[in-house]
């Protein structure tokens, strides 16, 4: 039977189809797409691709395909956003066990009948929660809630060979076996395959507010910065945004919490910010990544005023334009870029902050960019225990099944 | 293959030559002085104790016992519950208690840098003048060392808002079973790879050595607020505990102990709870003043309607002290009313509490054992204390009976069987329960890329071991494919 046939046969109602151009993943036309709705399906999926030597990388709403390297080959797409929709959700328990192909805005609009949230943002619109798992993505909330991998507690998974496994459980605190989710969670696919997840949720906030302030220049924006995060006011973001060509710089910041206690906070928010304007709904752009060309710059904290610094002179040394912004009570600074960036200048760029950056011991990472721009340029950087890490994969994927190339070091 | 005695010789031989003679314990009385950890009916004397003093010291270690194939566990303070840090007989146990360096306080990029050894109090003592502390504090806190902590993932009481060990530690240096010493993570968040580290953290010392961590530092909240509230029963306080939670309100703490684990309390330390009370909760808030004030009285508020006949406000920080004393004495102060018992730590959903403690009450009647309990109900984690006396024959196993039940009960409600002492030795065979073979095995397939010799920590947390065989990646066709007889389909 061909494979086309035999991945149809197993995906009962999703079925299977051949690849088509807007299936894509940097360029490489996957040879079929299967669209398994159970984890049992997917199973049966990953067991055919074994048996015929197939590589396959899993989607879920598709709009992170062009993140990390370019895989090496790609024979099946295993499409998940038909494996959607929340399994349970105890309210009383704070926790949500879900379906990886189930979108974060759907599971919003569920969790928020229960006056509850995962406190993920949707930094891109449209996205999975399998995509959001696998690439590790998390908003301006994580400066309060945590990242992803803070608020994942069990995995369902299938392995490279289609045997399906759990770890963690449904209860906040356990400590039983090893914790794989936190393995799986930014591996970009190339150990196993999500098909059910596990989040711990949190309370809505009962009132937002969210204040923002510019800063013509860096010394005073790190004032200002250094300020908030010594504070006791409990913030749950604080966020920087600076357009490109040197423009003014604007910190972001959000207070959670009591309608009546908020004003009093507020308060002090604005003592510590300078001249700001108020808002209790989401500034626009909030959180969004800042290009179709995206570096992620993580630093520790108390170097993001000098790394903005750098940014804004290489702007001026290469002649490109960047776009900056992030969580900078994280450490953690996105530039944009266009595609059309030269690609020597990009190379360039890179190669002067990752010197700098990971003299801070930092790191400086090609998020996103069309095939073009990551062909001439290692997308990862240095990585500590890249040995320890191609042993890992070895055991779990020893063929490399499983998005290969995508990976740090080329796993 | 050599024989584990000749190996063992063959180790002590190279340390010998290669560490200075203080650092390395022989002696038969000393080394049983390390022969168990805070779980004290698991003992097993060691064949030889390394006192590390540097990183340099634990590569040494696993290097030789790496190249003659011999086992080794790694042990902090000793304060475990589930028998981590028990000792192999023939292999060596890797103290890290001497390396207790606070390395680096850094409040500008809110992290500390410490060695293993280190109390976890001491880091929140060092953080202090600077207006920081390291959130996680379990109640062994003066005592358990930062590395154990790591290994088990530790949380303690404030982990409701604030999260576990693992939410807090963002560097770890470790010494990989291949001898090998890697920095994975340090003081910028989202190093690139796989997160080995949180692979690590909860590994209970079976995938290498932490030999250095760097952890957040939190900024110390403008003010804290204790709260002690008196119940009629356990049924009462859970409701109290269910409203508080489901309006939103995230207290950084909440704790409970019923009427049994309140009078042992108060015969060992007179910790003055509400009189008469068959339930106790501990309610802390902490955050910006205005916030918590307004928080304080919704908490207050539920209690009364839940039907708390006493609440009380500590005023002052010895009141607030005074009240936690009783909760953080509690497992200690069993022993006042009971010459033995058996600490149990199992987790369910928080909503499940109810009925799972009138479960364990049925259980402990049938029995005919006292349970006392105490616990983190904010998260459902539960420390049933099984009381009974050694001394009457047939009721030790009577109570170790009593308490693998109530850790089924957990199991049934779609519980965990450790939600913060870990599987240890202790627990082994209770994994099997809570998870498939093919979890298990899944599980392992990272113990075999970190060690596939399986000399670190050995037989602990799995119930059967993985045979790593062959490293992948060598490995050859077939013999039936070299000779063309079939095709992998
Ligand atoms: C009275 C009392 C109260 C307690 N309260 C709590 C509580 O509230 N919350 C909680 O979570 N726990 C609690 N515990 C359990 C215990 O204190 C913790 O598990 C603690 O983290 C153990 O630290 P330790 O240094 O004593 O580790 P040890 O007991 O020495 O070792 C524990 C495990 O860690 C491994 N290990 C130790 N150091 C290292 C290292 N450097 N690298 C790799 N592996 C290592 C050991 O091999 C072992 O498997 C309590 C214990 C007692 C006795």
């Amino acid at each position: 039977m061909k494979l086309l046939e035999s991945l149809a046969s197993v995906c009962a109602s999703g079925g299977a189809r051949s690849g088509e151009a807007a299936d894509e993943v940097d360029g490489l036309l996957p040879e079929v797409v299967a669209a398994p709705v159970t984890t049992e399906e997917v199973a049966a999926v990953v067991g055919l691709c074994a048996a015929t030597k197939t590589t396959m990388l899993a989607r879920g709403s598709g709009t992170k395909l062009d993140w990390g390297g370019s895989p090496e080959s790609l024979g099946v797409v295993i499409d998940l956003s038909g494996l959607n929709g929340v399994v349970e959700h105890e309210p009383g328990d704070f926790v949500v066990s879900l379906r990886a192909g189930t979108t974060l805005a759907a599971l919003d609009r569920e969790l928020e009948r229960a006056g509850q949230r995962l406190p993920i943002d949707e930094v891109v619109p449209n996205s999975s929660v399998g995509g959001v798992i696998a690439t590790g993505l998390s908003g301006p909330s994580r400066y309060l809630h945590g990242a992803v991998r803070d608020l994942l507690i069990g995995l369902t998974v299938v392995r490279a060979d289609g045997v399906v496994a759990r770890s963690g459980s449904k209860v906040v605190k356990n400590v039983a076996g090893y914790d794989l989710a936190k393995l799986f969670t930014g591996s970009y696919g190339t150990l196993a395959i999500v098909t059910e997840a596990i989040f711990r949720l949190r309370p809505r906030p009962r009132a937002e507010r969210y204040l923002s302030a510019t800063f013509a220049d860096e010394a005073e924006l790190s004032a200002a910065l250094s300020g908030i995060l010594a504070s006791q006011l409990a913030f749950a973001a604080v966020e920087l945004a600076r357009a490109e060509g040197g423009g003014p710089m604007t910190l972001g910041v959000l207070l959670e919490g009591h309608p009546d206690a908020l004003e009093r906070r507020m308060a002090g928010a604005a003592a510590l910010l300078g001249k700001c304007a108020v808002s209790d709904t989401v500034p626009k752009e909030w959180g969004q990544l800042p290009g179709p060309v995206t570096l992620k710059i993580a630093v520790p904290l108390g170097f993001v005023p000098s790394l903005l610094g750098e940014l804004s002179a290489l702007e001026t040394t290469l002649a490109i334009p960047l776009r900056i912004r992030g969580s900078a009570g994280v450490g953690i600074l996105y530039v944009g870029l266009e595609p059309s960036t030269d690609q020597a200048s990009f190379a360039e760029l890179l190669q002067v902050l990752r010197s700098s950056v990971g003299s801070t011991g930092g790191s400086v990472v090609v998020l996103r960019a069309p095939a073009s721009i990551k062909a001439g340029v290692d997308s990862w950087g240095p990585v500590a225990g890249l040995e320890l890490m191609r042993r890992v994969k070895e055991r779990f994927d020893p063929d490399r099944r499983l998005s290969p190339g995508r990976f740090v070091g080329g796993i | 293959m050599t024989r584990p005695q000749d190996a063992l010789v063959a180790v002590l031989r190279r340390l010998r030559e290669l560490l200075p003679p203080e650092g390395l314990v022989t002696d038969s009385a000393e080394l049983r002085t390390y022969e168990c950890d805070g779980l004290t009916h698991f003992r097993v004397v060691p064949a030889l104790v390394v006192l590390a003093r540097s990183s340099a010291d634990v590569r040494l270690v696993v290097s030789v016992c790496g190249q003659e194939g011999v086992p080794y566990v790694a042990r902090g303070a000793g304060t475990g519950l589930s028998g981590g840090a028990v000792p192999h007989a023939e292999g060596v146990l890797i103290v890290l208690a001497k390396m207790r360096a606070i390395l680096e306080i850094d409040p500008a990029n809110q992290r500390a840098v410490v060695e293993p050894g280190v109390a976890n109090l001491d880091v929140s003592r060092a953080a202090a003048p600077s207006g920081y502390y390291y959130a996680p504090d379990p109640s062994s806190q003066q005592v358990c060392s930062i590395g154990g902590n790591v290994a088990e993932n530790s949380g303690g009481a404030h982990c409701l808002k604030y999260g576990f060990t693992t939410n807090h530690v963002t560097g770890l240096e470790v010494v990989t079973p291949d001898g090998e010493l890697l920095e994975l993570g340090g003081k910028a968040p989202d190093p690139p790879g796989y997160d080995l580290m949180g692979a690590l953290v909860g590994s209970e010392g079976t995938l290498g050595i932490v030999t250095k961590v760097t952890v957040r530092l939190l900024r110390s909240p403008e003010t804290v607020r204790t709260l002690l509230a008196g119940f009629a029963d356990t049924d009462a306080a859970g409701d109290a505990v269910s409203s508080i939670i489901a309006v939103g309100l995230l207290p950084a703490a909440i704790e409970m102990m019923d009427a049994l684990a309140i009078e042992a309390a108060e015969a060992a330390v007179g910790c003055a709870y509400p009189e008469g009370a068959g339930a106790v909760l501990i309610v802390e808030l902490d955050g910006p003043e205005v916030e918590v004030v307004t928080a304080l009285a919704e908490v207050e508020q539920h209690c009364h309607a839940a039907g708390a006949f006493e609440l009380r406000r500590a005023a002052t920080p010895a009141e607030r002290t005074q009240i936690w004393h009783g909760r953080k004495s509690a497992f200690a102060a069993v022993g006042r009313i009971s010459p033995d018992y058996i600490v149990q730590d199992g987790v369910v959903p928080r909503t499940a509490l109810p009925s799972v403690l009138r479960e364990i009450n049925r259980l402990s009647k049938e029995a005919g054992l006292r349970v006392a309990n105490v616990f983190h109900a904010g998260d459902g984690n539960l420390h049933p204390l099984v009381l009974f006396d050694a001394s009457r024959p047939g009721e030790l196993a009577l109570a170790e009976e009593l308490s693998s039940r109530i850790l089924e009960t957990c199991l049934r409600h779609g519980g965990s069987i450790t939600g913060e002492h870990g599987v240890g030795l202790d627990k082994v065979t209770s994994m099997a329960k809570m998870f498939r073979p093919d979890d298990l095995d899944t599980m392992q397939l990272l113990r075999c890329a970190f060690d596939p010799d399986n000399l670190c920590n050995p037989a602990k947390i799995f119930p059967t071991p993985r045979l790593c065989g062959e490293r992948p990646g060598r490995q050859s066709p077939h013999p039936i494919e070299v000779a063309g007889l079939a095709e992998r389909y």
